[in-house]
């Protein structure tokens, strides 16, 4: 029903489309620079004011550019374009609603607004009503080195600017604006090829890839003028996202649900809690940390182990229950031994790590920026998540990575090739829970306290959407899904009370749209999305059917 | 093309299977069957639907358990677990494809490997000099097996995207992979054209030619006849008939098992 009219206001707008375009284009660039706002209540960007394109009314502008697409209708990237136009009705449309309500009803929006609605309309109208995408070959010409680098470092600097102007915003409705804006204008570019040639020209230069973004990474507190409320939250999302990771060799990989995932988490953290002095001021030492972290990981893994030795004959469902259970076990037994884990009181006061003279819990000059506690941990974090990045692509990429796969793709195929399918499987166990306890060890001071109430059924589904929204099995996935898992609910502080409303409807949305989650491994994206791609990999290997049966 | 013997050599016997029998529940699905296949030998097993010749397979490759008898493979007696029957040197295909989809035909005949290397966590981890030889020569293995069946140049397709018959190649060339010396081919032209069976067929001899012993399940009697060197029948779990394609084909119970016994006048 839907398609049909779709189809129908498609075929009636073709021939008006230019014009509609351009018109829509105009629009929207005069709509950015007049008023949105009739008065003034304090909405965000100067909103009253004309003349320049301040607060939001920034994003549509930056998106318009899009209309050149209905003219030349570059090789079909329908799609792309019309991401761009309906990126600048959200963006728009989002602003009109929130000033209407913060104004107190639609009277408070003014014509500005309004304008660059009717545009963006116009335009999402016009690049709607190009003819649909054709297939694309998937080849890139190479650039000359230098220009391939200089577009990788762009890129990555880009990325910092994004992240680091996107936490500078205060305001939760604007914050909304512009993760819109983000998320629209990286979609329509993904859309355009940009980001397949960008992935192409990272392969290509592996290596300094990792360098300048573990360079960019290193940048980020430097950005910050010696505040910590960024890096606190930073350091939090490394351990979420190392601990992510972990789980993304066990469901990414091998596809074994695990739903009582944080137990081993939690694991981790009374290890690393109980061996880092606490309760005492200082940092004992009696035991080197990294020491700490291993023996911490290596007694998660012990509880994988023990935990997944009975509980992997089962398949599907049933080990997801199972696992849903220890999980809950876990949690109930930390809530009653209170010799070793005190109970529901938990244990608090982990002092700061100090490695010899160097105290994780003191500010620090370096080079004239003043680098605050929490820096310290988060490049301590950074590097147990390098160890967990490092040990995810590594195993993927060996015969124990491909016999995850196979076990995943088809147990029974895999046991009939020769796979041991229950020692890989307690294998995936084991290090998943590996990497969670050596993440739980490192939380132990980032939090500098542990409760039995931090590893709740909750937790456990948190840490896997952020492994599915991200994408499963990607290193890049289990990043963004666990960045956006704590930045969101920080920056969205004014709604608050439908936080898990709006978590449930990302969701569902991106169940919905995107099942490959944000950054999808290949493989995924190839085997959700056959129906659009399919023809492109039927397509590649030309005639070789027949060749390949006369050669045999 | 690579040397093909005439027919087998019986008097060491790669595979002996002994007096298996399988029940399900109320129903015998395999009963008392014998079979023994020699080195480079091609042995086809034909009987009705629903005779127990996959079942059969089944407990040869462990996937089952046999209620009773032995598998003996090259002297050794095997336990019924799947993977240690691989790694012993039996290796099967599956009537019903189980290609694992997602993963591209190289990676396919990649995991076929898994039990002929060895490198762990750590190798895997560290990246040593060891580890990146085994890869490479995986690496260089499989696509040998690739080009062997025809399909090296679609090595980066995904499985599942394959057509049907390059599908049933891909299954076989992963089978080879874990080194066999017999390999179990359940149904290898079932919903193959014309030509393709006779390239299936040639495939099959030229498996011989590596040397392997290779057990067949087909209804292709044209494939049977041009290809096996020994045709056992099986009927209703139980083997009626073993000999040469011709000794079988003239045989009245192997008619009467397909056709039904003919109607008595009067």
């Amino acid at each position: 029903m839907i398609s049909i009219v779709a189809q129908q206001v498609r075929r009636r707008v073709a021939p008006v489309r230019v014009p509609l375009g351009a018109a829509g284009a105009l629009l929207i660039v005069v709509g950015s620079l007049t008023p949105w706002a009739t008065f003034f209540f304090g909405y965000p960007g100067k909103v009253t004011l004309a003349g320049f394109p301040g607060g939001a009314r920034l994003y549509p502008l930056l998106l318009a550019p899009a209309a050149v697409l209905v003219v030349v209708d570059l090789a079909g990237r329908r799609r792309g374009g019309l991401t761009a136009a309906l990126g600048a009705v959200a963006v728009v449309g989002w602003n009109v609603l929130a000033i209407a309500k913060d104004g107190g009803g639609f009277g408070a929006v003014a014509y500005g607004g309004w304008l660059a609605l009717a545009g963006a309309g116009a335009l999402a109208l016009a690049l709607h009503s190009l003819p649909a995408d054709r297939p694309v070959a998937e080849s890139f010409g190479r650039l000359p080195a230098p220009v391939e680098l200089l577009a990788l470092a762009g890129s990555l600097g880009l990325l910092l600017v994004v992240v680091v102007v996107g936490l500078d915003i205060e305001e939760s409705s604007r914050f909304v604006s512009f993760a819109a804006f983000v998320g629209f204008a990286s979609a329509a570019l993904q859309r355009l090829g940009g980001f397949a040639w960008l992935q192409s020209v990272m392969e290509r230069h592996h290596r300094v890839t990792i360098a300048a973004a573990a360079l960019t990474a290193l940048a980020f507190p430097f950005t910050q003028q010696g505040s910590s409320y960024w890096l606190r939250v930073f350091a939090s999302i490394g351990v979420f996202a190392a601990a992510a990771i972990g789980l993304n060799v066990v469901v990414g990989l091998a596809g074994l649900l695990d739903l009582g995932y944080v137990a081993f988490f939690g694991v981790g953290v009374y290890v690393g809690a109980l061996m880092g002095s606490a309760g005492r001021t200082t940092y004992q030492g009696e035991w080197p940390f990294i020491l700490v972290i291993i023996i911490g990981a290596a007694v998660a893994a012990v509880f994988g182990v023990v935990i997944g030795a009975p509980t992997l004959r089962l398949r599907g469902d049933y080990l997801a229950i199972v696992t849903l259970g220890f999980g809950e076990i876990f949690r109930i037994a930390a809530n009653n031994l209170d010799w070793l884990t005190r109970g529901p009181n938990g244990i608090a006061g982990v002092p700061d790590l100090a490695l010899g003279n160097f105290s994780f819990g003191d500010t620090h000059e370096v080079l004239g920026f003043s680098l605050p506690a929490f820096a310290n941990y988060y490049f301590l974090e950074l590097l147990v998540l390098a160890g967990a990045i490092v040990v995810f692509t590594r195993l993927n990429d060996s015969r124990i990575g491909r016999a995850w796969v196979a076990i995943r793709e088809d147990e029974t195929a895999a046991a009939a090739m020769g796979i041991n399918t229950w020692r890989m499987k307690l294998l995936a166990f084991a290090i998943g829970a590996f990497l969670a306890g050596a993440a739980g060890t490192v939380n132990a001071h980032v939090a500098a306290s542990v409760s039995p109430d931090s590893f709740t059924f909750l937790e456990s589904i948190l840490l896997l959407a952020a492994v599915v929204l991200g994408g499963m099995g990607t290193v890049a996935g289990a990043l963004l899904g666990s960045a956006a898992l704590f930045i969101l609910p920080e920056k969205l502080r004014a709604f608050q009370d439908i936080r898990l409303l709006m978590f449930g409807l990302a969701l569902v949305l991106m169940m919905r749209f995107r099942p490959e989650g944000i950054v999808p491994s290949r493989r995924r994206q190839r085997e959700l999305h056959d129906e659009d791609g399919g023809a492109g990999a039927m397509s590649a290997p030309p005639a070789a059917p027949v060749a390949g049966r006369g050669a045999s | 093309m690579s040397p093909e013997p005439a027919s087998g050599d019986r008097s060491a016997p790669v595979l002996e299977a002994r007096r298996v029998t399988k029940v399900f529940g109320g129903l015998t699905a395999v009963k008392d069957v014998d079979l023994e296949v020699g080195e480079g030998e091609i042995v086809g097993l034909i009987g009705p639907n629903g005779a127990g010749k996959t079942t059969f397979f089944n407990c040869l490759t462990g996937m089952e358990v046999p209620s009773a008898g032995d598998i003996v493979y090259r002297g050794r007696k095997l336990s019924p677990r799947a993977h240690e029957v691989t790694a012993a040197g039996i290796a099967r295909t599956f009537q019903n494809i189980r290609l694992f989809p997602n993963m591209t035909a190289l990676e396919n005949v990649l995991v076929g490997r898994h039990c002929r290397t060895r490198e762990g966590v750590f190798a895997a981890i560290g990246r040593g000099p060891t580890f990146r030889r085994e890869e490479r020569e995986s690496a260089e293995r499989a696509r040998e097996l690739l080009e062997f069946v025809g399909l090296r140049r679609l090595e980066n397709a995904l499985a599942r995207n394959l057509p049907y018959g390059d599908q049933r190649r891909l299954e076989i060339a992963r089978a080879l992979a874990t080194d066999p010396g017999l390999v179990l081919l359940d149904e290898p032209t079932a919903g193959m054209n014309p030509q393709e069976t006779v390239a299936a067929m040639q495939l099959v001899r030229r498996i011989r030619g590596q040397g392997l012993a290779v057990v067949v399940i087909e209804h292709d009697m044209k494939f049977i006849f041009n290809v096996c060197d020994r045709v056992a029948v099986l009927v209703q779990g139980q083997k009626l008939v073993e000999g040469t394609p011709s000794e079988v084909q003239r045989d009245p119970r192997v008619v009467e098992a397909y056709l039904g016994a003919p109607v008595e006048a009067g």
